[in-house]
C-alpha cells in the first residue's frame, strides 16, 4: 500500500487556506487543514474539509470529445490535438488574429495561466486574452 | 488587497462593504470576529441581513446601488467635521479639492434620502471609520458587480485617502477576489491589455522585453474583453473560441446570450475537468487536470503566492500546461518546458513584481508580490510612504442609479450572490455529497411583508421574472432581504439566476451587473 501527504493549497475561495491531502494507492481520501500555513493555521471551512470528494469524481472527463451532429464521440489526444491545431491555424490564416479569443481561468494555476496567454500572444498573435474573474 | 488577513484581526475599525464575508470567504471572516474580541468595531454595509452583519457593531443597510452616495455622504461629513487627515492628504495625495467640491452637495439629508440610511448611522459611521488609529476597508463582489463598479472602488479609495487609512498595518482598501485565483489569472496577464505583472502591451518597451524573450512579434493593439469577445461571436468578428477551465455559458449575466455566442463560432474548443453547460456547446472538449494533478501556484488575495502540489498523475493523461504546449508545437511555435517550475521561472524573469520568487522560497508560507529581488521578504503592505503612482489620485465621483430600477411591470430589485455550501456555478461542489445535502436547490429570499401581501409561504413555488428570461424558483420567507428586495443564490444549473441578471456594464472594467436587476414574482400553484 503505497500512502502519501501531499501539502498544496485549496481551490475554492480567494483565502487560499493550505491543505494536506491524503493519497492511499492513487485515491485521495482525506483533507487536513496546514498548521503552518498562514492563511489558516490549522482550521478550515466546510468546502475545504470537503475537497477530496471532487477530484476523482465519476463524472470527471478522461478522454477528448468531438462533436458529432448533436453528441459527442471520444477520441485520442493526437486526433483532437490536430484537429484543434487544423481549426485554429485555418481561422487565423482566414480571418486574421483577431478572430480568436482565448478565456484564461481563475480556477487554474499561475503556470498554465501564464503559458495561455503566451499562447494567445505569441503562437496565434493576438490579444485576445481575458478571464472570466470581471462576472 | 494592499493589507494581509492577519492585520484585520489588529484593527481599531473594520469596514466591511459589499462583502457577505462568512459564506464567500470563511478564514477571513475569522479575523473579523478575532478583531471584535480585541475591542475593535466592526461595521458591516450590506443591502442584505447576512450572518456577519448580525455580528457587526453597526450594519448599515443601503438601497442596492447606492454606494457611491452612501460613500460620498460619509466623506461630507467626514470633512465638515475636520476629521480628515489633512498632513496625510497634503503630503500624499493630489485632487484634494475636486473631491471636496463634489462631496460637498451630498449632504446628510440627501444622502439618507437616496440610500435609506438615517443620519445618525451616517455621522457615527464616519467618525469612527476616520477616527480610529487603524481602519481597514474590505469589499468584494458587492461592490464590483455594479454598473458602478470602477466608481464603487475609486470611492473607497478616496475614504482612505482622505482619513490617511492606507500605507501603514491593519488599514488599506483590501478586495476579497472572488475565486482562487483570479488575482493570479490577472498577475499572469490574462487580460487583454497587459502581459505579467501589469506590464501595458500598448508600452513599446513592454513589447520589445517580450518579443525577444519569446522570439516572436507581438501584437501593438489592446485585445477584446470576455464581454466583447461574445459580442463579436454574435457579429460574425470573432470565429474561434478556447476557454479553459470556465463555464461562462452559466457564470455570464444573461447566460443565453453567452450560448449563442459560443454556438455562432465556427470553432469553439473547452478544457475543462467537468462537462458544464458550456462544454455542451463545443466542437471539442479537452479533459484537463486538476488542482491535485499538477504542480504550480495559486495567488490569494492578499497576493501570496503560494505552491499547489501534485498528488496523483493527471486523470486524463496530460496536464493543462502539456496540452497548450503540444497545440502550440503543432502550430509552429514550439513549446519545450519540461515542468510547471520552469515555466513560473521564465515567468519571474520578465516579471519584475515576482523576480525575488521561486519555488524553493515558497516552501510553507509562501511571498506576498511585489519581491523584487532573492532578498526580498515580499511585501504584505502595499503603498508605504508612496503611492504606486507616486501621489494618490483623488476622483470626484458623482452618484449614479444603477442601471435598471423597478416599475410597475417588473416591480422588485432583485440582487444574487453565495451560499455556503456551494461554489460560484457549483460545478465542484455539487459533486461533493455532504455538500449537495446542506443545500440541494434554488431557493430565492423574499421578505415576510411581501410574502404576506403575495399570499406566498415559506416552500412555495413562484416564477420569477425579468426582462430577459424567467424561471421557477422554492421561496425563502425571511427577513435577510428587505421588502421590495429579492435574493437568489447563483449555483444551480438547473434554474440560473443568470438568466434574469442584467448584462449592462461598467464602462470601464466591464463587469456586468450581478447585483442589481428589476424582476416581477408570481406564485405558481
Ligand atoms: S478552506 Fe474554505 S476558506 Fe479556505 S480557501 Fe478553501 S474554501 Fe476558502
Amino acid at each position: 500500500m503505497e500512502c502519501k501527504w501531499v501539502q498544496t493549497t485549496c481551490p475554492y475561495c480567494a483565502c487560499g487556506c493550505g491543505l494536506i491531502l491524503l493519497a492511499i494507492d492513487g485515491e485521495i481520501v482525506d483533507t487536513l487543514p496546514s498548521r503552518t500555513s498562514p492563511t489558516n493555521k490549522g482550521t478550515l471551512c466546510i468546502k475545504g474539509w470537503n475537497v477530496h470528494e471532487f477530484v476523482q469524481h465519476k463524472d470527471r472527463l478522461k478522454k477528448p470529445l468531438i462533436r458529432n451532429g448533436g453528441s459527442f464521440r471520444e477520441t485520442s489526444w493526437d486526433e483532437a490535438l490536430g484537429y484543434a491545431a487544423r481549426e485554429l491555424r485555418r481561422i487565423r490564416d482566414t480571418y486574421g488574429p483577431d478572430a480568436i479569443g482565448i478565456l484564461t481561468s481563475a480556477r487554474c494555476t499561475n503556470e498554465e495561466n501564464y503559458i495561455l496567454q503566451k499562447f494567445s500572444r505569441a503562437t496565434l498573435g493576438t490579444n485576445n486574452v481575458d478571464h472570466c474573474a470581471r462576472l | 488587497m494592499t493589507n494581509s488577513f492577519d492585520e484585520l484581526a489588529e484593527a481599531e475599525c473594520i469596514f466591511a462593504i459589499g462583502s457577505n464575508t462568512t459564506i464567500a470567504h470563511p478564514i477571513v471572516s475569522s479575523r473579523l470576529f478575532r478583531c471584535r474580541k480585541n475591542g475593535g468595531t466592526l461595521i458591516v454595509v450590506d443591502p442584505r441581513k447576512t450572518e456577519i452583519s448580525r455580528s457587526a457593531d453597526i450594519h448599515v443597510q443601503h438601497r442596492l446601488g447606492t454606494d457611491v452616495a452612501l460613500i460620498n455622504g460619509l466623506m461630507h461629513i467626514i470633512h465638515k467635521n475636520g476629521w480628515h487627515n489633512q498632513e496625510f492628504i497634503q503630503e500624499r495625495t493630489e485632487g484634494f479639492e475636486e473631491l471636496i467640491a463634489t462631496v460637498e452637495a451630498y449632504t446628510p439629508d440627501r444622502v439618507a434620502e437616496i440610500t435609506g440610511v438615517d443620519t445618525e448611522t451616517l455621522a457615527r459611521v464616519a467618525k469612527i471609520y476616520a477616527q480610529s488609529q487603524t481602519s481597514a476597508i474590505i469589499y468584494c463582489l458587492g461592490i464590483t458587480q455594479h454598473t458602478t463598479a470602477v466608481d464603487n472602488v475609486k470611492s473607497l479609495a478616496n475614504l482612505s485617502m482622505l482619513c490617511g487609512q492606507i500605507g501603514r498595518p491593519s488599514t488599506g482598501v483590501n478586495p476579497l477576489r472572488g475565486q482562487n485565483n483570479v488575482q493570479g489569472a490577472c498577475d499572469m496577464g490574462g487580460l487583454p491589455n497587459v502581459y505579467p505583472g501589469y506590464q501595458a502591451v500598448t508600452v513599446p518597451e513592454n513589447r520589445k522585453k517580450f518579443e525577444n524573450a519569446w522570439g516572436r512579434e507581438l501584437p501593438p493593439n489592446v485585445g477584446l474583453t470576455i464581454m466583447e469577445m461574445m459580442g463579436g461571436c454574435l457579429d460574425g468578428k470573432i470565429k474561434g473560441m478556447v476557454i479553459l477551465g470556465e463555464n461562462p455559458v452559466m457564470s455570464d449575466p444573461d447566460s443565453r446570450h453567452v450560448k449563442e455566442a459560443l454556438l455562432s463560432t465556427e470553432f469553439f474548443m473547452a478544457i475543462d475537468i467537468f462537462p458544464t453547460p458550456t462544454t455542451a456547446v463545443a466542437h471539442l472538449v479537452l479533459p484537463a487536470a486538476s488542482f491535485v494533478e499538477v504542480d504550480g501556484t495559486f495567488t490569494n488575495s492578499e497576493r501570496r503566492v503560494q505552491r499547489v502540489r501534485k498528488v496523483i498523475d493527471p486523470m486524463a493523461g496530460k496536464t493543462n500546461w502539456q496540452i497548450i504546449q503540444e497545440l502550440s508545437t503543432l502550430l509552429d511555435y514550439p513549446m519545450h518546458y519540461e515542468s510547471a517550475e520552469e515555466i513560473f521561472n521564465e515567468m519571474a524573469s520578465l516579471t519584475p513584481s515576482f523576480a525575488g520568487i521561486s519555488y524553493p522560497r515558497l516552501n510553507e508560507k509562501g511571498i506576498c508580490w511585489p519581491c523584487p529581488n532573492p532578498d526580498h521578504p515580499g511585501s504584505p503592505i502595499l503603498h508605504v510612504g508612496k503611492f504606486t503612482r507616486g501621489r494618490g489620485l483623488f476622483h470626484a465621483i458623482e452618484f449614479k442609479p444603477p442601471a435598471e430600477a423597478p416599475d410597475d411591470e417588473y416591480p422588485f430589485w432583485m440582487t444574487t450572490g453565495t451560499e455556503r455550501a456551494h461554489y460560484l456555478t457549483a460545478t465542484m461542489t455539487r459533486r461533493c455529497i455532504h455538500l449537495d445535502r446542506e443545500m440541494p436547490e434554488l431557493a430565492t429570499d423574499l421578505n415576510p411583508a411581501d410574502a404576506k401581501k403575495m399570499n406566498i409561504r415559506d416552500g412555495d413555488t413562484v416564477r420569477v421574472t425579468s426582462r430577459r428570461g424567467t424561471l421557477l424558483s422554492k421561496v425563502w420567507v425571511t427577513d435577510r432581504v428587505k421588502p421590495g428586495v429579492v435574493f437568489m443564490p447563483l449555483h444551480f444549473e438547473e434554474a440560473a439566476a443568470n438568466l434574469l441578471t442584467n448584462p449592462a456594464m461598467d464602462p470601464i472594467s466591464k463587469t456586468p451587473e450581478y447585483k442589481v436587476c428589476a424582476v416581477r414574482v408570481e406564485k405558481v400553484d
